[in-house]
């Protein structure tokens, strides 16, 4: 596949562009051994720390490393800020979207947006109706994946609005160039992002459903079998506050407790890392073991908050993506600064056919999709793997959109035979509560593999630091 | 604290100091199989499946009671949930479980315990290789605790430890003496004999007592000063009254909504092993006051799991 991409690092007449002037200095100056003796520290560091992946589908359970990759990706801070504006009014047009659907909806009122996308999709949920959320917001914790194209223009890929991971190696990422390359951090201004755990309890705290000095903020994960169970405990620990898991939770007289060695004591926010379905047994999966039943009722009454709140999955299913500009221009009044991918909606006839007659240039996902599972690729299939999947296509056309294959911008990234270009997305964390937060960075993740454009590290993908500089 | 984490933190230690004395008792076992007199090989076989209440279990898995089924049953067999293998297995699960409310040192500990003795081969701990074993697992608890103390932040997580460590070690000393009480009473035939006095020996040394008897009694041995010893003496600290002084000390930093029950028996405990004399206890038999020991054990860990752990 012969395209041309977007070098982070270098412009097209192979100039180094001046923010990674300094890197490309150290990288020329620094001895091969001395660069691959400290990738195999990287490796051993990680390992010992326990900063592991559980990997879905794999039958041994196996945890495994998320490869990390020592070269930095490099963002100017002039060009930050422009990302920082456009993510701000992307995120808060998704919450005014978010309270709208729930309270009086305008915005299918206005026949900007088919009712039926919104009401009938699963993740949409009517128990949420009505119910008013302290400084109206949903997504109070929001991973916006940007890409660049070919052209330098950025892209917003998909919006992740209910449970989204990666922060943890975000921060562990700096943490490790830091220990590994400290000389580089005395080269330039590199911006922090270290207090991120402190913006996201700042974030928690402002959802506190009472006027108190000190709320009771608890993670709340599905066990250590999870996924991401290590950013959880990450993420708490940073925090300084309780890791708990549905048994811990109980619910009495309309409030929330912890079981403690101390007794009960009272939760008043709830970050959690599992999904809608399974909080509450008795609204939802009434076999989840996983979640606290009279979760909801508590909630409803105003005695405890969610982050995310429940429902938010309707904002970022993949065909309500299309609409997130319609969303801004109708709430804001105000031109999107970030550009949206154009997307083609496989549940209307005339873009069906359009996708299937040209499946081998397109990207192919599941609505509801995530982590790279069950997407096609065009351009990077063969045939018989096209086939497959237009009938899986054909059998449910709603269930998929389709994108145009965009050419993801590369970066340099350690390989078996040295310095390769590699593609790289990034996805900075968006905090909203009493205002909007974000660190000057995100997770940059990068497909190892030569010429892949798939990224989530569930599929191989590894991960790098990011640097915003002056 | 987390009920949920502080039940974890608590078994964790109790697996850990579990495992020691299993390889305590097994050691000494050994030696007493090995040196001691034929008339009672039979009964010291059977003393350690009796201590850890597994005659059944062995039982099933092997027909006759010789010293290398009995270690390869009490030593490394995953299936018998009383094993050295199943108890640091037990250990690493539990600290896996927690392993960001402790520390990474304490974490490390056990999981490098847990991965040794997964590739430990049966051959290497029946014969010559068993003492080397047992010393193995006796060192790596000392280690875990030593670490444990040197690393924790003083808050829940360490007492939670120190109470799992202290009383299942207090129930240990009390089994080993319990099964091995009427070497320690007046009969006859042979007081003072050289049989008795090896197994005497031998009982000091499974809990690390020997030098402290001498240190302490200057004298020669006398099984009523090894009871003293064993029950009584608070400096010595593996001594049922020495882990109670440290059950006490841990309560008392636990802060707790309804745990008077837990307090009233610890303090009961306390008072009764602070006050009581050797004679006495031997006048109303040995037996008899281990017995009701045991029984107040099983009690306080009811009551702790209750008050403080969560469901029983």
């Amino acid at each position: 596949m012969q395209q041309r991409h977007y070098d982070e690092m270098r412009a097209a007449n192979r100039a180094v562009r001046p923010h990674y002037r300094a890197l490309a200095e150290w990288l020329a100056a620094t001895p091969a051994e001395r660069v691959a003796e400290k990738r195999r520290e990287a490796d051993l560091l990680f390992h010992r720390v326990g900063i592991t992946f559980a990997v879905y589908g794999d039958r041994q359970g196996a945890e495994r490393l998320i490869p990390f990759d020592i070269v930095p990706r490099i963002i100017p801070h002039a060009e930050w800020q422009t990302l920082v504006k456009g993510l701000r009014q992307r995120v808060a047009a998704l919450n005014r979207f978010l309270h709208d659907v729930y309270h009086s909806q305008d915005i299918l009122r206005a026949g900007i947006i088919p009712p039926q996308q919104v009401l009938t999709n699963s993740a949409y949920q009517v128990a949420m109706l009505g119910l008013d959320l302290p400084h109206q917001v949903y997504a109070h914790v929001a991973g916006i994946d940007l890409v660049r194209h070919e052209d330098g223009t950025w892209y917003v890929l998909e919006d992740n609005l209910r449970t989204p991971s990666g922060v943890s190696y975000m921060l562990e990422n700096r943490k490790m160039m830091m220990r590994l390359f400290p000389e580089l951090f005395e080269r330039q201004r590199i911006y922090p992002v270290e207090h991120y755990p402190a913006l996201l309890l700042e974030t928690l705290r402002d959802i506190a459903p009472r006027a108190m000095r000190e709320a009771t903020v608890v993670v709340m994960t599905p066990g250590q079998y999870n996924s991401a169970y290590f950013e959880h405990a990450f993420l708490a620990q940073q925090m300084g506050i309780e890791l708990v898991e549905g048994a811990d939770l109980f619910v009495k007289d309309g409030h929330v407790f912890m079981r403690t060695t101390g007794g009960r004591q009272r939760v008043d926010v709830i970050y959690r890392r599992i999904d809608d379905a399974f909080l509450d047994p008795l609204a939802f999966r009434e076999d989840s073991l996983l979640g606290v039943p009279g979760l909801l009722s508590a909630y409803r009454a105003g005695n405890v908050s969610l982050a995310n709140a429940i429902g938010s999955g309707v904002a970022d299913d993949k065909s309500t993506y299309a609409y997130v500009p319609d969303m801004i221009r109708f709430y804001l009044g105000e031109e999107p600064l970030l550009a949206n991918v154009p997307t083609w909606q496989c549940k209307r006839a005339e873009d069906l056919a359009y996708v299937t007659a040209h499946l081998a240039e397109l990207v192919v996902k599941e609505v509801q999709g995530s982590g790279g599972y069950g997407m096609l690729i065009g351009p990077a299939s063969t045939a018989a793997q096209i086939e497959a999947f237009r009938e899986r296509l054909r059998a449910n056309p709603a269930n998929y959109i389709a994108q145009p294959t965009l050419s993801l911008s590369t970066c340099p990234t350690f390989v078996e035979r040295g310095i390769a270009p590699r593609h790289v997305d990034l996805r900075p964390f968006v905090l909203s509560g009493r205002e909007v937060r974000l660190v000057p960075g995100g997770l940059t993740r990068v497909a190892l593999d030569d010429g892949s454009l798939v990224v989530n590290s569930s599929q191989g993908g590894g991960t790098k630091d990011t640097w915003v500089v002056d | 604290m987390l009920s949920r984490v502080a039940d974890r933190i608590f078994w964790m230690s109790r697996q850990m100091e579990r495992a020691e004395n299993v390889a305590r008792i097994l050691g000494v076992t050994s030696n007493l199989v090995l040196f001691g007199a034929r008339e009672r090989q039979e009964e010291n076989l059977h003393a350690p499946l009796a201590i850890t209440g597994t005659s059944a279990a062995f039982a099933v898995r092997h027909k006759a009671l010789t010293l290398e089924a009995l270690i390869a049953f009490l030593a490394l067999d995953e299936t018998n949930p009383s094993s050295i293998y199943s108890c640091l297995r037990d250990a690493r699960d539990n600290a896996h479980a927690v392993r960001w409310q402790i520390t990474s040192e304490m974490w490390e500990t056990l999981n490098a315990t847990w991965l040794e003795v997964r590739g430990i081969k049966r051959e290497r701990v029946i014969g010559a290789g068993a003492t080397q074993f047992f010393d193995w697992v006796k060192e790596r608890s000392h280690l875990f605790r030593g670490v444990t103390y040197g690393t924790i932040v003083r808050g829940e997580a360490f007492n939670f430890s120190r109470l799992g460590t202290f009383l299942e070690r207090a129930d240990n000393t009390a089994r080993i003496l319990d099964v091995k009480y009427h070497i320690l009473l007046p009969a006859a035939e042979d007081v003072g004999g050289a049989l008795d006095y090896y197994q005497w020996t031998a009982l000091l040394r499974s809990v690390s007592a020997f030098e402290t008897y001498s240190a302490l009694y200057r004298d020669q041995i006398f099984p009523i000063k090894v009871a003293e010893l064993l029950v009584l003496e608070q400096r010595m600290p593996r001594s049922i009254a020495a882990c109670f002084v440290e059950i006490g000390q841990s309560l008392e930093r636990i802060q707790g909504e309804r745990d008077h029950a837990v307090k009233r028996l610890a303090g009961e405990l306390l008072a009764r092993l602070t006050h009581s004399d050797i004679d006495e206890i031997f006048l109303g038999g040995l037996h008899e006051f281990l017995t009701a020991c045991l029984t107040d054990f099983t009690e306080l860990g009811t009551r702790i799991q209750r008050a403080y752990l969560g469901m029983v």
